[in-house]
Protein backbone atom coordinates (compact mmCIF):
# COMPACT_ATOMS: atom_id res chain seq x y z
CA UNK A 1 0.00 0.00 0.00
CA UNK A 2 2.57 2.56 -0.88
CA UNK A 3 2.79 5.70 -1.85
CA UNK A 4 2.99 5.69 -5.58
CA UNK A 5 4.68 8.64 -7.85
CA UNK A 6 1.72 10.77 -10.02
CA UNK A 7 2.76 13.30 -12.31
CA UNK A 8 0.18 14.96 -14.71
CA UNK A 9 -0.58 18.47 -16.43
CA UNK A 10 -3.04 20.48 -14.35
CA UNK A 11 -3.92 24.20 -15.67
CA UNK A 12 -0.82 23.92 -18.49
CA UNK A 13 1.34 23.50 -16.05
CA UNK A 14 3.87 19.66 -15.45
CA UNK A 15 2.84 18.24 -11.63
CA UNK A 16 3.95 15.48 -9.45
CA UNK A 17 3.68 14.43 -6.18
CA UNK A 18 3.67 11.17 -3.86
CA UNK A 19 0.58 10.11 -3.08
CA UNK A 20 -1.55 6.94 -2.14
CA UNK A 21 -3.47 5.69 -5.17
CA UNK A 22 -6.95 5.62 -2.99
CA UNK A 23 -6.49 9.52 -3.04
CA UNK A 24 -9.38 11.38 -4.34
CA UNK A 25 -8.46 13.29 -7.43
CA UNK A 26 -10.53 16.01 -4.90
CA UNK A 27 -7.57 15.73 -2.58
CA UNK A 28 -5.26 15.71 -4.59
CA UNK A 29 -6.01 19.07 -5.74
CA UNK A 30 -7.07 20.69 -3.17
CA UNK A 31 -4.47 19.17 -0.50
CA UNK A 32 -1.21 18.63 -1.95
CA UNK A 33 -1.40 21.02 -4.88
CA UNK A 34 -3.44 23.81 -3.15
CA UNK A 35 -6.19 24.43 -5.76
CA UNK A 36 -8.93 25.31 -3.81
CA UNK A 37 -10.99 26.07 -6.34
CA UNK A 38 -12.68 22.53 -7.04
CA UNK A 39 -15.07 22.25 -3.70
CA UNK A 40 -15.82 18.81 -2.19
CA UNK A 41 -20.08 19.16 -1.77
CA UNK A 42 -21.50 15.77 -1.25
CA UNK A 43 -18.86 14.07 -2.08
CA UNK A 44 -21.45 11.39 -3.77
CA UNK A 45 -20.81 12.08 -6.99
CA UNK A 46 -24.48 13.72 -7.38
CA UNK A 47 -23.79 17.39 -6.77
CA UNK A 48 -21.04 18.23 -9.50
CA UNK A 49 -18.99 21.05 -7.09
CA UNK A 50 -15.97 19.46 -7.78
CA UNK A 51 -16.53 19.29 -11.82
CA UNK A 52 -13.11 19.23 -13.26
CA UNK A 53 -12.06 18.95 -16.65
CA UNK A 54 -9.69 15.95 -17.66
CA UNK A 55 -8.26 15.05 -21.09
CA UNK A 56 -11.14 16.78 -22.38
CA UNK A 57 -13.66 15.75 -20.46
CA UNK A 58 -15.72 17.18 -17.59
CA UNK A 59 -15.74 14.58 -14.29
CA UNK A 60 -16.57 14.41 -10.89
CA UNK A 61 -12.86 15.03 -8.64
CA UNK A 62 -14.26 13.42 -5.89
CA UNK A 63 -15.20 9.86 -7.65
CA UNK A 64 -11.49 9.09 -9.55
CA UNK A 65 -8.67 8.20 -7.46
CA UNK A 66 -5.86 10.16 -8.31
CA UNK A 67 -4.00 6.75 -9.81
CA UNK A 68 -6.70 6.60 -12.46
CA UNK A 69 -5.71 10.50 -13.29
CA UNK A 70 -2.18 10.02 -13.50
CA UNK A 71 -0.58 11.29 -16.91
CA UNK A 72 -3.83 13.28 -17.36
CA UNK A 73 -4.28 16.86 -18.07
CA UNK A 74 -6.61 18.51 -15.79
CA UNK A 75 -7.89 21.68 -15.58
CA UNK A 76 -9.41 23.58 -12.59
CA UNK A 77 -11.41 26.57 -12.34
CA UNK A 78 -8.31 28.74 -11.62
CA UNK A 79 -7.06 27.54 -15.05
CA UNK A 80 -9.92 29.11 -16.75
CA UNK A 81 -9.11 32.67 -16.64
CA UNK A 82 -6.31 34.37 -19.40
CA UNK A 83 -3.12 33.98 -16.95
CA UNK A 84 -3.10 38.26 -16.78
CA UNK A 85 -5.92 37.45 -14.68
CA UNK A 86 -8.15 38.82 -17.42
CA UNK A 87 -11.37 36.68 -16.58
CA UNK A 88 -13.20 34.06 -19.07
CA UNK A 89 -16.74 35.28 -20.67
CA UNK A 90 -18.18 32.65 -18.86
CA UNK A 91 -17.20 34.28 -15.30
CA UNK A 92 -18.22 37.70 -16.49
CA UNK A 93 -21.63 36.57 -17.41
CA UNK A 94 -22.27 34.65 -14.00
CA UNK A 95 -21.05 38.50 -12.40
CA UNK A 96 -22.99 40.19 -14.59
CA UNK A 97 -26.16 37.78 -14.83
CA UNK A 98 -25.99 36.70 -10.89
CA UNK A 99 -25.42 33.47 -12.16
CA UNK A 100 -24.07 32.93 -7.89
CA UNK A 101 -25.39 34.06 -4.90
CA UNK A 102 -23.18 31.89 -1.88
CA UNK A 103 -20.74 30.86 -4.56
CA UNK A 104 -20.15 26.97 -3.79
CA UNK A 105 -21.35 25.51 -7.19
CA UNK A 106 -19.66 28.15 -9.09
CA UNK A 107 -16.41 26.56 -9.37
CA UNK A 108 -18.00 23.59 -10.93
CA UNK A 109 -21.08 25.08 -12.66
CA UNK A 110 -18.35 27.25 -14.76
CA UNK A 111 -16.19 24.43 -15.35
CA UNK A 112 -18.60 22.35 -16.55
CA UNK A 113 -20.38 25.17 -18.74
CA UNK A 114 -16.68 26.00 -20.21
CA UNK A 115 -16.80 22.16 -21.17
CA UNK A 116 -20.46 22.43 -22.47
CA UNK A 117 -19.89 25.16 -24.60
CA UNK A 118 -16.89 23.77 -26.51
CA UNK A 119 -18.87 20.26 -27.15
CA UNK A 120 -22.03 22.73 -28.22
CA UNK A 121 -20.95 26.75 -29.30
CA UNK A 122 -24.16 27.37 -29.51
CA UNK A 123 -26.76 25.88 -26.83
CA UNK A 124 -30.31 26.01 -26.60
CA UNK A 125 -31.83 26.50 -23.42
CA UNK A 126 -33.05 22.93 -23.00
CA UNK A 127 -29.21 22.12 -24.23
CA UNK A 128 -27.56 24.34 -21.75
CA UNK A 129 -30.02 23.04 -18.95
CA UNK A 130 -29.95 19.16 -19.62
CA UNK A 131 -25.69 20.08 -19.92
CA UNK A 132 -25.47 20.99 -16.43
CA UNK A 133 -27.80 18.39 -14.86
CA UNK A 134 -24.40 17.15 -12.97
CA UNK A 135 -24.23 20.44 -10.99
CA UNK A 136 -26.61 21.49 -8.39
CA UNK A 137 -27.12 25.00 -6.94
CA UNK A 138 -29.15 25.33 -3.87
CA UNK A 139 -29.24 29.15 -4.18
CA UNK A 140 -30.31 30.10 -7.42
CA UNK A 141 -33.01 28.33 -9.18
CA UNK A 142 -30.90 27.78 -11.80
CA UNK A 143 -32.38 30.52 -13.79
CA UNK A 144 -29.46 33.39 -13.79
CA UNK A 145 -26.53 30.35 -14.43
CA UNK A 146 -28.80 29.76 -17.71
CA UNK A 147 -28.79 33.10 -18.93
CA UNK A 148 -25.20 33.41 -17.62
CA UNK A 149 -24.19 30.61 -19.83
CA UNK A 150 -26.15 31.68 -22.93
CA UNK A 151 -24.95 34.83 -22.60
CA UNK A 152 -20.94 34.04 -22.53
CA UNK A 153 -21.98 31.64 -25.74
CA UNK A 154 -23.06 34.72 -27.44
CA UNK A 155 -20.14 36.28 -26.50
CA UNK A 156 -17.75 33.44 -27.49
CA UNK A 157 -19.24 33.01 -30.98
CA UNK A 158 -19.10 37.00 -31.60
CA UNK A 159 -15.28 37.23 -30.66
CA UNK A 160 -15.11 34.37 -32.68
CA UNK A 161 -16.84 35.72 -35.49
CA UNK A 162 -14.94 38.96 -35.45
CA UNK A 163 -11.75 37.14 -35.05
CA UNK A 164 -12.29 35.51 -38.68
CA UNK B 1 -14.46 9.90 2.57
CA UNK B 2 -11.68 8.05 2.16
CA UNK B 3 -11.83 4.51 0.62
CA UNK B 4 -9.64 1.69 2.24
CA UNK B 5 -6.08 1.51 0.89
CA UNK B 6 -5.44 -0.83 -2.05
CA UNK B 7 -2.43 -1.40 -4.29
CA UNK B 8 -3.00 -0.37 -8.13
CA UNK B 9 -2.56 -1.53 -11.30
CA UNK B 10 -2.81 -0.57 -14.78
CA UNK B 11 -2.68 -3.27 -16.97
CA UNK B 12 -2.77 -2.75 -20.88
CA UNK B 13 -3.89 -5.89 -22.27
CA UNK B 14 -6.85 -8.51 -21.50
CA UNK B 15 -4.46 -11.13 -20.78
CA UNK B 16 -2.00 -9.28 -18.32
CA UNK B 17 -5.31 -8.16 -16.75
CA UNK B 18 -6.81 -11.80 -16.48
CA UNK B 19 -3.15 -12.96 -14.92
CA UNK B 20 -3.29 -10.30 -12.40
CA UNK B 21 -6.54 -11.27 -11.14
CA UNK B 22 -5.50 -14.66 -11.00
CA UNK B 23 -2.31 -13.89 -8.84
CA UNK B 24 -4.11 -11.60 -6.90
CA UNK B 25 -7.28 -14.04 -5.98
CA UNK B 26 -10.35 -12.69 -4.60
CA UNK B 27 -8.39 -9.33 -2.71
CA UNK B 28 -8.79 -7.35 -6.52
CA UNK B 29 -11.51 -6.01 -7.78
CA UNK B 30 -11.36 -4.68 -11.47
CA UNK B 31 -11.97 -1.22 -11.84
CA UNK B 32 -14.09 0.43 -15.03
CA UNK B 33 -15.25 3.54 -15.11
CA UNK B 34 -15.62 3.80 -11.49
CA UNK B 35 -18.56 5.01 -10.92
CA UNK B 36 -20.36 2.71 -8.76
CA UNK B 37 -17.20 0.79 -7.29
CA UNK B 38 -15.57 4.33 -6.19
CA UNK B 39 -18.67 5.33 -3.81
CA UNK B 40 -19.09 1.62 -2.57
CA UNK B 41 -15.15 2.04 -1.31
CA UNK B 42 -15.81 5.29 -0.10
CA UNK B 43 -18.69 3.98 2.01
CA UNK B 44 -16.16 1.20 3.21
CA UNK B 45 -19.00 -1.52 1.81
CA UNK B 46 -15.85 -2.71 -0.87
CA UNK B 47 -12.36 -2.45 0.62
CA UNK B 48 -10.55 -4.54 -1.96
CA UNK B 49 -6.50 -4.25 -1.55
CA UNK B 50 -6.14 -4.37 -5.24
CA UNK B 51 -7.25 -2.34 -7.82
CA UNK B 52 -7.15 -3.94 -11.72
CA UNK B 53 -8.02 -0.72 -13.73
CA UNK B 54 -9.03 -1.47 -17.31
CA UNK B 55 -8.40 2.01 -19.00
CA UNK B 56 -5.23 1.47 -21.28
CA UNK B 57 -6.06 -1.60 -22.31
CA UNK B 58 -7.30 -0.22 -25.83
CA UNK B 59 -9.06 -3.92 -26.75
CA UNK B 60 -11.67 -3.38 -24.55
CA UNK B 61 -12.85 0.07 -26.24
CA UNK B 62 -14.94 0.81 -29.10
CA UNK B 63 -17.94 0.00 -31.47
CA UNK B 64 -18.36 -2.21 -34.20
CA UNK B 65 -20.79 -4.01 -36.68
CA UNK B 66 -19.97 -6.89 -38.57
CA UNK B 67 -21.85 -9.51 -40.46
CA UNK B 68 -25.14 -8.59 -38.62
CA UNK B 69 -23.80 -8.62 -35.50
CA UNK B 70 -22.58 -5.62 -32.99
CA UNK B 71 -20.37 -5.40 -30.64
CA UNK B 72 -19.41 -3.06 -27.99
CA UNK B 73 -15.81 -3.12 -25.73
CA UNK B 74 -16.26 -3.03 -22.33
CA UNK B 75 -14.59 -0.09 -21.62
CA UNK B 76 -17.03 1.81 -23.77
CA UNK B 77 -17.86 5.02 -21.94
CA UNK B 78 -21.72 5.76 -22.06
CA UNK B 79 -20.95 9.05 -23.59
CA UNK B 80 -20.01 7.20 -26.42
CA UNK B 81 -22.52 5.21 -26.85
CA UNK B 82 -24.91 8.67 -26.89
CA UNK B 83 -21.79 10.11 -29.73
CA UNK B 84 -22.15 6.75 -32.05
CA UNK B 85 -23.80 7.44 -35.18
CA UNK B 86 -24.08 3.66 -35.75
CA UNK B 87 -25.79 3.12 -32.90
CA UNK B 88 -28.32 6.19 -33.42
CA UNK B 89 -29.29 4.35 -36.26
CA UNK B 90 -28.79 0.48 -35.62
CA UNK B 91 -29.80 0.35 -32.01
CA UNK B 92 -31.52 3.80 -31.11
CA UNK B 93 -32.20 2.02 -27.82
CA UNK B 94 -28.81 2.09 -25.78
CA UNK B 95 -28.83 6.00 -26.72
CA UNK B 96 -31.70 6.50 -25.67
CA UNK B 97 -31.17 4.79 -22.22
CA UNK B 98 -27.63 5.67 -21.80
CA UNK B 99 -28.86 9.71 -22.11
CA UNK B 100 -31.06 8.72 -19.17
CA UNK B 101 -28.14 7.34 -16.98
CA UNK B 102 -27.02 9.24 -13.86
CA UNK B 103 -25.73 13.02 -15.58
CA UNK B 104 -22.68 13.81 -18.70
CA UNK B 105 -19.89 14.20 -15.66
CA UNK B 106 -20.93 10.13 -15.00
CA UNK B 107 -21.57 9.63 -18.69
CA UNK B 108 -18.49 10.82 -19.36
CA UNK B 109 -16.71 7.65 -17.42
CA UNK B 110 -19.16 5.24 -16.87
CA UNK B 111 -18.93 2.38 -19.28
CA UNK B 112 -21.13 -0.49 -20.78
CA UNK B 113 -19.03 -3.07 -19.21
CA UNK B 114 -19.21 -1.82 -15.80
CA UNK B 115 -23.36 -1.62 -16.05
CA UNK B 116 -24.07 -4.35 -16.69
CA UNK B 117 -21.34 -6.32 -14.46
CA UNK B 118 -21.88 -5.17 -11.65
CA UNK B 119 -25.05 -6.18 -11.24
CA UNK B 120 -26.49 -3.42 -9.67
CA UNK B 121 -30.23 -4.24 -10.17
CA UNK B 122 -30.81 -0.38 -10.66
CA UNK B 123 -28.55 -0.17 -13.64
CA UNK B 124 -30.07 0.49 -17.48
CA UNK B 125 -28.00 -1.58 -19.47
CA UNK B 126 -28.76 -4.88 -18.04
CA UNK B 127 -32.44 -4.79 -18.91
CA UNK B 128 -31.93 -4.08 -22.09
CA UNK B 129 -29.49 -6.34 -22.90
CA UNK B 130 -32.09 -9.30 -21.91
CA UNK B 131 -34.55 -7.21 -24.41
CA UNK B 132 -31.77 -7.41 -27.69
CA UNK B 133 -30.91 -10.82 -26.28
CA UNK B 134 -27.24 -9.76 -25.89
CA UNK B 135 -24.26 -12.32 -25.14
CA UNK B 136 -21.35 -11.17 -22.64
CA UNK B 137 -18.09 -11.85 -23.74
CA UNK B 138 -15.86 -13.41 -20.91
CA UNK B 139 -12.04 -13.77 -20.31
CA UNK B 140 -10.76 -15.67 -17.58
CA UNK B 141 -7.58 -17.61 -16.58
CA UNK B 142 -9.55 -20.67 -18.04
CA UNK B 143 -9.98 -18.90 -21.17
CA UNK B 144 -13.32 -17.03 -23.13
CA UNK B 145 -16.50 -17.95 -22.60
CA UNK B 146 -20.20 -16.71 -23.61
CA UNK B 147 -22.72 -16.16 -21.32
CA UNK B 148 -26.54 -14.50 -22.44
CA UNK B 149 -27.55 -11.82 -20.46
CA UNK B 150 -30.94 -13.54 -19.77
CA UNK B 151 -29.00 -15.89 -17.61
CA UNK B 152 -26.17 -13.69 -16.41
CA UNK B 153 -28.20 -11.78 -13.09
CA UNK B 154 -28.40 -14.32 -10.22
CA UNK B 155 -29.36 -11.75 -7.24
CA UNK B 156 -28.46 -8.25 -6.86
CA UNK B 157 -24.92 -7.88 -6.99
CA UNK B 158 -24.75 -11.65 -7.61
CA UNK B 159 -23.85 -12.82 -11.17
CA UNK B 160 -22.63 -15.83 -13.26
CA UNK B 161 -19.36 -13.80 -13.64
CA UNK B 162 -16.80 -16.07 -11.91
CA UNK B 163 -13.87 -14.61 -9.54
CA UNK B 164 -10.85 -13.82 -11.95
CA UNK B 165 -12.66 -13.40 -14.92
CA UNK B 166 -13.35 -9.66 -16.99
CA UNK B 167 -16.61 -9.32 -18.73
CA UNK B 168 -14.80 -7.44 -22.34
CA UNK B 169 -17.68 -6.88 -24.80
CA UNK B 170 -21.84 -7.04 -25.01
CA UNK B 171 -22.78 -8.54 -28.43
CA UNK B 172 -26.18 -8.33 -30.22
CA UNK B 173 -27.52 -9.06 -33.35
CA UNK B 174 -28.33 -5.83 -35.69
CA UNK B 175 -31.91 -5.05 -35.05
CA UNK B 176 -33.52 -6.13 -38.57
CA UNK B 177 -35.56 -3.73 -41.22
CA UNK B 178 -39.00 -3.43 -39.09
CA UNK B 179 -37.68 -3.31 -36.04
CA UNK B 180 -38.62 -1.07 -33.13
CA UNK B 181 -37.48 -0.30 -29.67
CA UNK B 182 -37.99 1.86 -26.49
CA UNK B 183 -36.75 2.58 -23.16
CA UNK B 184 -39.35 4.33 -21.14
CA UNK B 185 -37.72 4.94 -17.28
CA UNK B 186 -39.16 7.17 -14.79
CA UNK B 187 -37.46 8.28 -12.28
CA UNK B 188 -37.89 11.35 -9.56
CA UNK B 189 -34.68 13.64 -11.00
CA UNK B 190 -31.61 13.63 -12.81
CA UNK B 191 -29.22 10.90 -11.32
CA UNK B 192 -31.28 8.90 -9.71
CA UNK B 193 -32.14 5.19 -10.17
CA UNK B 194 -35.07 4.05 -12.29
CA UNK B 195 -38.52 3.97 -9.84
CA UNK B 196 -39.37 1.34 -12.80
CA UNK B 197 -38.00 1.44 -16.03
CA UNK B 198 -38.79 -0.80 -19.01
CA UNK B 199 -37.13 -2.04 -22.62
CA UNK B 200 -39.17 -3.31 -25.40
CA UNK B 201 -37.74 -4.30 -28.33
CA UNK B 202 -40.44 -5.71 -31.45
CA UNK B 203 -40.56 -6.14 -34.98
CA UNK B 204 -43.53 -5.57 -37.04
CA UNK B 205 -44.59 -6.99 -40.17
CA UNK B 206 -47.58 -5.70 -42.57
CA UNK B 207 -49.07 -4.37 -39.32
CA UNK B 208 -48.59 -7.40 -37.02
CA UNK B 209 -46.10 -8.02 -34.12
CA UNK B 210 -43.92 -10.63 -35.44
CA UNK B 211 -41.42 -11.10 -32.48
CA UNK B 212 -41.46 -9.00 -29.45
CA UNK B 213 -39.25 -8.60 -25.99
CA UNK B 214 -39.89 -6.96 -23.09
CA UNK B 215 -37.45 -6.33 -19.96
CA UNK B 216 -37.71 -4.04 -16.90
CA UNK B 217 -35.55 -2.67 -14.45
CA UNK B 218 -35.31 -1.92 -11.00
CA UNK B 219 -38.32 -4.00 -9.63
CA UNK B 220 -36.48 -7.17 -8.71
CA UNK B 221 -33.06 -7.98 -7.67
CA UNK B 222 -32.29 -8.51 -10.92
CA UNK B 223 -32.98 -7.13 -14.34
CA UNK B 224 -36.86 -9.15 -15.06
CA UNK B 225 -36.89 -10.64 -18.31
CA UNK B 226 -40.36 -10.44 -18.89
CA UNK B 227 -40.75 -13.50 -21.30
CA UNK B 228 -44.78 -13.71 -21.09
CA UNK B 229 -44.93 -10.13 -21.95
CA UNK B 230 -43.35 -10.56 -25.14
CA UNK B 231 -45.36 -13.75 -25.62
CA UNK B 232 -48.82 -11.99 -25.33
CA UNK B 233 -47.21 -9.43 -28.16
CA UNK B 234 -45.95 -11.58 -30.83
CA UNK B 235 -48.50 -12.95 -33.24
CA UNK B 236 -50.87 -10.33 -32.48
CA UNK B 237 -51.96 -6.89 -34.01
CA UNK B 238 -50.44 -4.54 -30.90
CA UNK B 239 -54.32 -4.65 -30.35
CA UNK B 240 -55.81 -3.02 -26.74
CA UNK B 241 -56.31 -6.57 -25.36
CA UNK B 242 -52.67 -7.43 -26.51
CA UNK B 243 -51.23 -4.78 -24.80
CA UNK B 244 -53.05 -5.34 -21.73
CA UNK B 245 -52.05 -8.59 -22.03
CA UNK B 246 -48.60 -7.45 -21.98
CA UNK B 247 -48.34 -5.21 -19.41
CA UNK B 248 -50.31 -7.47 -16.64
CA UNK B 249 -47.58 -10.17 -17.52
CA UNK B 250 -45.14 -7.53 -17.36
CA UNK B 251 -46.40 -6.56 -13.81
CA UNK B 252 -46.54 -9.91 -12.81
CA UNK B 253 -42.95 -10.76 -13.17
CA UNK B 254 -42.06 -7.16 -11.13
CA UNK B 255 -41.20 -8.05 -7.44
CA UNK B 256 -40.20 -4.74 -6.69
CA UNK B 257 -39.74 -3.48 -2.38
CA UNK B 258 -40.59 -0.51 -1.02
CA UNK B 259 -38.40 2.30 -0.94
CA UNK B 260 -38.11 5.97 -1.37
CA UNK B 261 -39.11 5.85 -4.85
CA UNK B 262 -42.47 4.74 -3.36
CA UNK B 263 -44.64 1.09 -2.30
CA UNK B 264 -44.08 -1.91 -3.47
CA UNK B 265 -47.49 -1.97 -5.46
CA UNK B 266 -46.73 1.68 -6.81
CA UNK B 267 -43.58 0.86 -8.42
CA UNK B 268 -45.41 -2.49 -10.07
CA UNK B 269 -48.03 0.09 -11.41
CA UNK B 270 -45.52 2.24 -13.17
CA UNK B 271 -43.68 -0.80 -14.55
CA UNK B 272 -46.71 -1.56 -16.05
CA UNK B 273 -47.10 2.07 -17.19
CA UNK B 274 -43.47 2.06 -18.62
CA UNK B 275 -44.55 -1.05 -20.56
CA UNK B 276 -47.23 0.41 -21.67
CA UNK B 277 -45.82 3.54 -23.36
CA UNK B 278 -42.61 1.48 -24.25
CA UNK B 279 -44.75 -0.55 -26.64
CA UNK B 280 -46.48 2.08 -27.57
CA UNK B 281 -43.36 4.08 -28.79
CA UNK B 282 -41.60 0.78 -29.93
CA UNK B 283 -44.52 0.48 -32.44
CA UNK B 284 -44.50 3.90 -33.76
CA UNK B 285 -40.86 3.59 -35.21
CA UNK B 286 -41.57 0.40 -36.57
CA UNK B 287 -43.77 1.63 -38.63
Amino acid sequence: MSKMHVKMTVNGKPVEGLAEPRTLLIHFLREELNLTGPHIGCDTSHCGACTVDLNGQSVKSCTMFVAQANGAEVTTIEGIAAPDGTLHALQEAFREHHGLQCGFCTPGMITRAYRLLQENPDPTEEEIRYGISGNLCRCTGYQNIVKAISAAASQLNASKEAAE
Amino acid sequence: MIPGAFDYHRPNSVGEAVKLLAELGDDARVLAGGHSLIPMMKLRMAMPEHIVDLQDIAELSGISESGGTITIGAMTRQAEIIGSEMLARQCPILREAALQIADPQVRNLGTIGGNVANGDPGNDMPAIMQALDATYLVEGSDGSREIAARDFYEAAYFTALKDGEVLTAVRFKTPPAGHGQAYEKQKRKIGDYATAAAAVVLTMDGGRCKTAAVALTNVADTPIFADAAGQALAGSGLEPAAVDAAVQAAEAAANPSADGRGPADFRKRVAGVMVRRAIAKAAERAA
